[in-house]
């Protein structure tokens, strides 16, 4: 195994799946390219549907690509078998063997591999205090509760110690409170382990809180891979930034552009400073996103200033926030999210005619 | 306070004389057609023998005594009924030979049937049960015709030059095995088939993910998850075909007889009901007695079933 820090573990080369035949054909990936890389706690985040698990289950070796190739460390893997693959998977519904003990089912794979006894008992027990199991190695899987479950899921998926370890959604049969526990253990496992970790979720916040690196998929594609930070504030299509978090989505018209920035003119006549991808010439029409929590509401003679103008509509109260529904004058709603700090107590009522000031820095043009 | 406990217990009284009324047919029929038999059978065991069949009032353990043992007719010593030994160690013999081949043959099967797309499963189930709907005795005169000496087989082997001179097959323990197993492969078939539509096949790629290949995945992890279909099908084929008369009667000939022949044989040509009596006897317990280990030994290994 290399020892680069920034070695590939896993390069995905223009792989395509197609499911069915004839008429019946469904793409479920389309040239996907992806580099993962080594210790990285990688995150495939799409909605159902959109390709993710397929992706999985082709490192896996459960399907095999229509065309393109895998590498694991260099070595195309795709036509090997799963059990020739030193890849390990975490089912979403955990898949443990019924008729074996938690110690059996942490076991299996090592004594697959044909590994001494004495090698796979002294595993085991590490397995079973990395996950802090010791106590249940006898019991049958069927007499453990969903969160240990999850647990011996994974102490079986680590203990070979793959190069690779695949988790499907391992946390959606968790309820709120174990899965952020489970969320924490997650990244003390991959800490610990330095192996590299591909995550499949559909739950933005999961991806955000957890990975390094997240690639957002929609219907057979990767649309963006970048840090949770590059994704959430700098999304580059429609699409991730609208399922990323909640969104706000102007129209206007670059102004000016300069080092990967635009002044952006809206239809209020306001400027805004955006940041911007590559290939935009000024005068083209274009959509920028802002944050909820970019922008703020303002009253009063600020409001003259202020980016966009309208009636405040509707205030709800989170606790630790307030959402600020607007009606932007000539346009559509505009969402502002506000801390509820002591400092501003300034109480907008509905009805009043409010701005909304932007951020500087904070919006971004949209690819599209 | 007092008044409502007594309604109470009225009405539980009420609510169990209403269960025991609602149980009686059962009851009776179970009574009357499982105990009644068997009584009859154990009290004709213990009887003399008529002189033209039937039994003669007074007790005698000679039936019994002749499963096991006979007495030389010249000089009277004892020794053991070797025939008898025999018959009971062929009837267990064949009848476990039979529940192995339908073991072999019907997991294929049932696999086959239980990878298909849930929408054509009840086609190939139908399938399977076709042969129910022919009568034993005729489907076992099919197998007579194909297998005999001037049978298809025979035909087809002679007519392609591979052979000069028939085959016996007819009339050995292979025709009797051919038959059972063709018989009783649905019983195995079956309760395979609903214990493989119940397997998580998540647990199949599981297996293959952890390093088994196609073989110890089998192993490791399908024929355990399946073995409530195999104790199953093995009981329902295990039984009949240890006490199975037609199939032996028209495939065996004369020659080679199961326990259910030799029982028949007792109560007709032998004349001697007791002994016919004491022989279905000793069926019963080397049925009762198979199925007990058998179980036993089978929920040991799995052990999830008792927790």
């Amino acid at each position: 195994m290399p020892e680069q820090p920034e070695a590939d573990a896993i390069q995905i080369r223009s792989v395509s799946k197609v499911f069915g035949s004839g008429d019946e054909q469904v793409k479920a990936l389309d040239a996907v390219s992806v580099a993962i890389r080594q210790n990285e706690f990688f995150t495939l985040l799409g909605p159902s549907g959109c390709g993710k698990t397929t992706l999985l289950r082709l490192i896996a070796g459960f399907d095999f690509p229509s065309d393109g190739e895998i590498l694991l460390y260099g070595q195309d893997i795709a036509p090997l078998p799963p059990y020739k693959r030193p890849v390990n998977t975490v089912f979403q519904s955990y898949a443990l063997f019924p008729h074996m003990t938690v110690g059996e089912n942490i076991g299996f794979g090592l004594k697959m591999l044909g590994r001494p006894r004495a090698e796979v008992e002294a595993r085991v027990a590490a397995m079973l205090k990395l996950v802090k199991m010791e106590p249940l190695r006898n019991r049958k899987t069927s007499q453990i509760s969903g969160g240990q479950q999850q647990r011996v899921a994974l102490a079986r998926a680590l203990a070979p110690q793959p190069k690779v370890l695949l988790l499907d959604e391992p946390l959606s049969a968790l309820d709120y409170k174990l899965r952020k526990e489970m969320q924490i253990e997650l990244k003390r496992l991959q800490a610990e382990t330095g192996i590299t970790f591909i995550f499949v979720t559909h739950d933005q916040e999961e991806a955000l809180t957890m990975s390094d690196r997240i690639a957002v998929m929609s219907s057979g594609s990767i649309l963006q891979v970048g840090t949770s930070r590059e994704i959430y504030d700098h999304p580059a299509e429609r699409f991730v930034a609208d399922f990323i978090g909640e969104t706000n989505f102007l129209d206007g018209e670059i102004a000016g552009a300069a080092n990967g920035r635009a002044d952006v003119r809206l239809g209020s006549g306001a400027v805004v400073s955006a940041s911007l991808p590559k290939g935009f010439e000024p005068g083209r029409k274009v959509t920028i996103v802002v944050r909820p929590e970019h922008a703020e509401v303002v009253a009063g003679d600020a409001a003259q200033g202020a980016a966009l103008r309208g009636v405040l509509e509707n205030a709800v109260y989170f606790g630790t926030d307030t959402h600020y529904h607007i009606r932007i004058d000539g346009s559509g709603i505009f969402t502002v999210r506000q801390q509820n700090s002591r400092r501003t107590a300034v109480a907008h009522a509905v009805g009043d005619a409010v701005g909304v000031a932007i951020e500087p820095d904070s919006a971004q043009v949209l690819k599209d | 306070m007092s008044r409502a406990r007594e309604t109470e217990q009225a009405a539980r009284r009420r609510d169990v004389r209403l269960r025991w009324l609602l149980c009686a047919p059962a009851l009776v029929v179970l009574l009357l057609a499982a105990s009644g038999p068997l009584l009859i059978v154990v009290t004709y065991s213990l009887l003399t023998p008529g002189n033209f069949g039937g039994v003669v009032w007074q007790f005698s353990l000679e039936g019994w005594f002749r499963v096991f043992f006979s007495r030389d007719i010249f000089d009277d010593t004892v020794g053991f009924a070797g025939a008898h030994l025999d018959i009971f160690w062929r009837s267990i013999r064949l009848a476990l030979i039979t529940t192995l081949i339908t073991a072999i043959l019907g997991f294929p099967t049932a696999w086959f049937i239980a990878t298909r797309p849930p929408a054509t499963r009840p086609i190939w189930l139908f399938l399977v049960t076709i042969p129910f709907w022919t009568n034993l005795v005729i489907r076992t005169f099919a197998i007579q015709e194909v297998i005999r000496n001037e049978g298809l087989i025979n035909n087809l082997l002679r007519w392609a030059g591979i052979i000069s001179s028939p085959i016996q097959m007819l009339y050995t323990d292979f025709a009797i095995l051919v038959g059972m197993a063709y018989v009783f492969l649905p019983l195995m078939v079956l309760p395979l088939f609903a214990s493989m539509e119940k397997l998580d096949f998540r647990l199949v790629e599981a297996g293959y993910d952890l390093y088994a290949n196609r073989l110890r995945v089998l192993w490791h992890v399908i024929l355990p998850l399946v073995k409530p279909g195999f104790i199953a099908g093995s009981i329902l084929v295990f039984i009949p075909a240890i006490g199975a008369y037609v199939t032996p009667r028209i495939l065996g000939g004369g020659r080679n007889l199961m326990l259910g022949n030799l029982i028949e044989l007792q109560f007709g040509q032998g004349r001697n009901w007791p002994l016919g009596a004491a022989l279905a006897l000793t069926l019963l317990v080397i049925v009762v007695a198979a199925l007990i280990f058998y179980v036993r030994t089978a929920m040991r290994d799995s052990g999830g079933q008792r927790g």
